[in-house]
């Protein structure tokens, strides 16, 4: 095969429709609509198939990308599926929620410093992700069973990662959730325009079919503790999945009033309570006509997007940095600003301010300007003094970030950093014997695949640390002389064979 | 994927609108602790209400709620939770455990639909070795329950009604100044019961320098610390009663804060109301119908 180089590959992305601004800003409908076959194996002839390839380094979870990229290109598309989730749990997930501008896609060869944009890994993906799903296609593999019973608290992309690498080592596994529909951040806060539910849910019935058990309402730390499950409950391990979840407020005047409220409550109200749909859900949303919404990273512009959507009329979004420093994905940025939504840069509120019945009714910002890099690197906002200026709006939104849930720190002896985060080594293990953490609540926000590679992460270390062979691991070979083994099997392995593909 | 349902053991009405339901839940009856509430959603439809776990049995397996049919969902409940049902959705027990102090002399103060959760506190204070004044409030005397329940864990009851039907003629507070003028040294008084009273508690002792504590209830959705809908201002500073209460200190509570913030979706409820009671009585008229059509 003539080897492809830069120039001999399709120089233009293979086009992906998406739904017309104007007329997505009003429904919850999927924007961008995915690659058709066509499309995919346009896109998929710009892969240069390096022999060294930068992407699988950019992956979080190291998908062998031109290896599933080369099937596609065969047509084999249910081989590049299988082939891709070896190390993939969620492709329909991760392929369109992915920051795949930073992680695979931003160290492609064909979009370094040559002026063309890289391959659309994350967009092949997904197209394998939904093929499997329209096809009902499953892994099928037989799983040995194992004597070990590891607890799962969380069902976010953590934990499902972590509860599916543990199921397929032939543990039995159950998830505990505390809503009353697993998920976690892919229910609740990602909204259906970018991630929709069915999506979720064949995820979660890919757990089912492993056998995982999923308990929702229950709350760990209240009804037991993570103590009590590795005491009474039996549990071999325990994984800790449970997010950081709880939002920040600036603390400045005003904030209580009526029309002030976190974008995780309005993401949760809107898409695990259906708010949107009110009064045939119960649940009220109270969304006015003036939408501000404070930060701008992906969570900013779920709640930016999602009040566009419930028919507010002027959505703004209030940042104190630059554009440059915007920390959502560019493409979210870009699908936001299509939709007609007004960005103030540069802008920082000090004070919300209210009408005679406690709702709000304007904010006072103030300017900034950006002064020397900090620590991070980043340019620190100083107020330009008497700049102040106010603001029309009658719902405000903290996007602002948040901090680690305090349940488990309230509940269990489990060791916690100096932020409130959950302690962990570098093989995810807590302060407890058996008990491992990972996502959220041991890093602070991240993304969804991060989370994901820690729950394998995790998933690895317990299988470790129960003594399972890992198929992930190179095992050294034995020693000669069979010292240490028993017909050449390490005599520390309780369990030899786990998978096997059917 | 498991999706439990939460068996209803037993139900028994107080009142036209009052009513409490015994929900089988082993693992919770367990872990429950007085001060504690749950989350509870009545069918997928539905919105996340938090309800005070008034009692806990660990030997029957049970929670106690006790509920007051004030808005749609509440109203929902009163129609559609029998027993030998189940509840949808059922979590909990939430929030922080109320602190059972070593205080000696304790006002143990329940208004209204107040005297269920705070019932399960005078027990465990009684418990403690401490001295119990139990101060109860209703508007009438017929809308009093648990009157012997609560007794037997007091050393002394206090009974108040608005109108004058039982006991003293008055509010809890006139009970909380009588207890006061009798015994001087009060270390404790814990009040439960609508906003607007345990402030008039809070007021009472305030002059008193009695320490004293109450368990708030403004809005929430999730109950885990995730959203932030139920933050109450307490000492200049943000809490949010799902994860940091829902008890606090009613000397430094901003009530005035949480009062309007409790009339947040005041419209939204009432409209919710409205289409609920209409939806009824076409079920009722179809109802009707239907059985005039069966006697034809």
């Amino acid at each position: 095969m003539v080897r492809k180089t830069i120039r001999t590959i399709p120089q233009e992305r293979a086009l992906m429709p998406v739904q017309d601004p104007d007329i997505r800003a009003t429904n919850f409908d999927e924007v961008a609509l995915g690659f058709d076959i066509e499309a995919a194996k346009l896109e998929s002839e710009r892969c240069l198939m390096c022999p060294e390839p930068a992407c699988v380094e950019g992956c979080p979870v190291k998908i062998d990308i031109p290896g599933f990229i080369e099937k596609i290109l065969t047509k084999d598309y249910r081989g590049a599926y299988d082939h891709m989730t070896n190390a993939t749990m969620l492709p329909a997930v991760c392929g369109r929620v992915c920051p795949q501008e930073d992680q695979c896609e931003g160290v492609c060869a064909v979009g370094a410093g040559t002026g063309l944009e890289p391959v659309a890994i994350g967009r092949l993906e997904r197209f394998l992700g939904d093929m499997a799903i329209k096809e009902g296609w499953k892994k099928s593999t037989h799983i040995e069973p194992a004597p070990f019973k590891v607890a799962i608290v969380g069902s976010g992309p953590a934990g499902m990662a972590c509860a599916a690498d543990l199921a397929k080592a032939g543990c039995k596994v159950t998830i505990y959730e505390a809503l009353h529909k697993p998920g976690g951040v892919l229910r609740y806060g990602i909204p259906e325009f970018r991630l929709p539910n069915d999506v979720v849910d064949a995820e979660i019935a890919n757990l089912d079919a492993l056998g995982v058990e999923i308990i929702c309402n229950t709350l760990v730390g209240r009804l037991f503790t993570i103590e009590d499950m590795l005491g009474d409950m039996g549990y071999d391990a325990v994984f800790i999945g449970v997010g950081a979840g709880t939002p920040y407020f600036m603390d400045i005047p005003g904030e209580n009033l009526n029309g002030v409220l976190s974008a995780n409550e309005l993401l949760t109200r809107c898409n695990l309570m259906h708010a949107g749909e009110f009064p045939a859900f119960d649940t009220p949303l109270g969304l006015g006509r003036k939408v501000a919404v404070i930060g701008s990273g992906n969570t900013a512009m779920d709640a930016m997007r999602v009040s566009k959507r419930l028919g507010a009329e002027e959505v703004h979004c209030i940042y104190r940095r630059s554009e440059v420093e915007c920390p959502a994905r560019a493409e979210e940025l870009h699908h936001a600003q299509e939709e007609g939504i007004d960005f103030h840069w540069l802008t920082n509120p000090v004070e919300i301010l209210g009408d005679a019945n406690n709702n709000v009714r304007g904010i006072r910002c103030i300017r900034m300007e950006l002064g020397e890099p900090d620590k991070s690197g980043r340019r620190r906002p100083v107020a330009i003094e008497g700049s102040e200026f106010d603001f029309e709006a009658d719902t405000v939104v903290y996007a602002i970030g948040t901090s680690p849930n305090p349940i488990l720190g309230q509940t269990s002896t489990i060791g916690l950093n100096k932020w409130g985060y959950i302690d962990t080594d570098e093989s995810l293990a807590t302060s407890l014997a058996g008990v491992y953490a990972g996502g959220d609540i041991v890093t602070g926000a991240a993304t969804v695949i991060q989370a994901m590679g820690a729950g394998r992460k995790a998933a690895s270390s317990i299988k470790h640390y129960l003594r399972i062979r890992d198929s992930d691991v190179v095992y050294t070979p034995e020693e000669h002389g069979f010292a240490h083994s028993l017909f050449g099997i390490d005599t520390d392995e309780q369990n030899f064979v786990r998978i096997r593909q059917i | 994927m498991v999706t439990s349902r939460f068996p209803i053991v037993s139900r028994t009405d107080f009142s036209e609108t009052t009513f409490l339901l015994d929900i089988l839940h082993p693992t919770m009856a367990r872990a429950a602790k007085p001060g504690q509430f749950v989350i509870v959603m009545l069918d997928e439809h539905g919105e996340r209400i938090p309800l005070t776990i008034a009692d806990f049995d660990r030997d029957k397996g049970t929670i106690t709620l006790v509920v007051q049919a004030v808005g749609k969902s509440s109203r929902q409940m009163q129609a559609d939770c029998q027993a030998g049902g189940a509840i949808y959705a059922i979590v909990g027990p939430m929030g922080i455990p109320s602190e059972i102090s070593n205080a000696k002399t304790v006002i143990c103060v329940g208004g209204g639909l107040g005297v269920a959760p705070i019932y399960p506190q005078a027990r465990a204070f009684k418990e403690a070795g401490a001295y119990v004044i139990g101060v109860v409030g209703f508007r009438s005397a017929n809308l009093m329950f648990w009157e012997e329940k609560f007794k037997a864990v007091c050393d002394e009851f206090i009974v108040c009604t608005d109108d004058g039907s039982a006991g003293l003629h008055g509010l809890v507070t006139d009970g909380i100044e009588q207890a006061i003028a009798k015994h001087g040294t009060i270390d404790e008084v814990v009040a439960i019961g609508p906003p607007i009273m345990m402030r008039a508690c809070a007021e009472t002792t305030r002059p008193h320098k009695i320490k004293t504590m109450v368990s708030l209830n403004p809005i929430m959705v999730d109950g885990t610390g995730m959203c932030g809908g139920c933050r109450v201002r307490v000492n200049a500073q943000i809490k949010f009663a799902c994860v940091d209460g829902p008890d606090f200190d009613g000397h430094q509570v901003d009530f005035d804060d949480l009062f309007s913030r409790l009339h947040r979706y005041r419209a939204e409820e009432k409209q919710a109301m409205e289409r609920y009671s209409d939806s009824c009585r076409r079920l009722i008229a179809a109802d009707a119908a239907a059985a005039q059509e069966g006697g034809k």
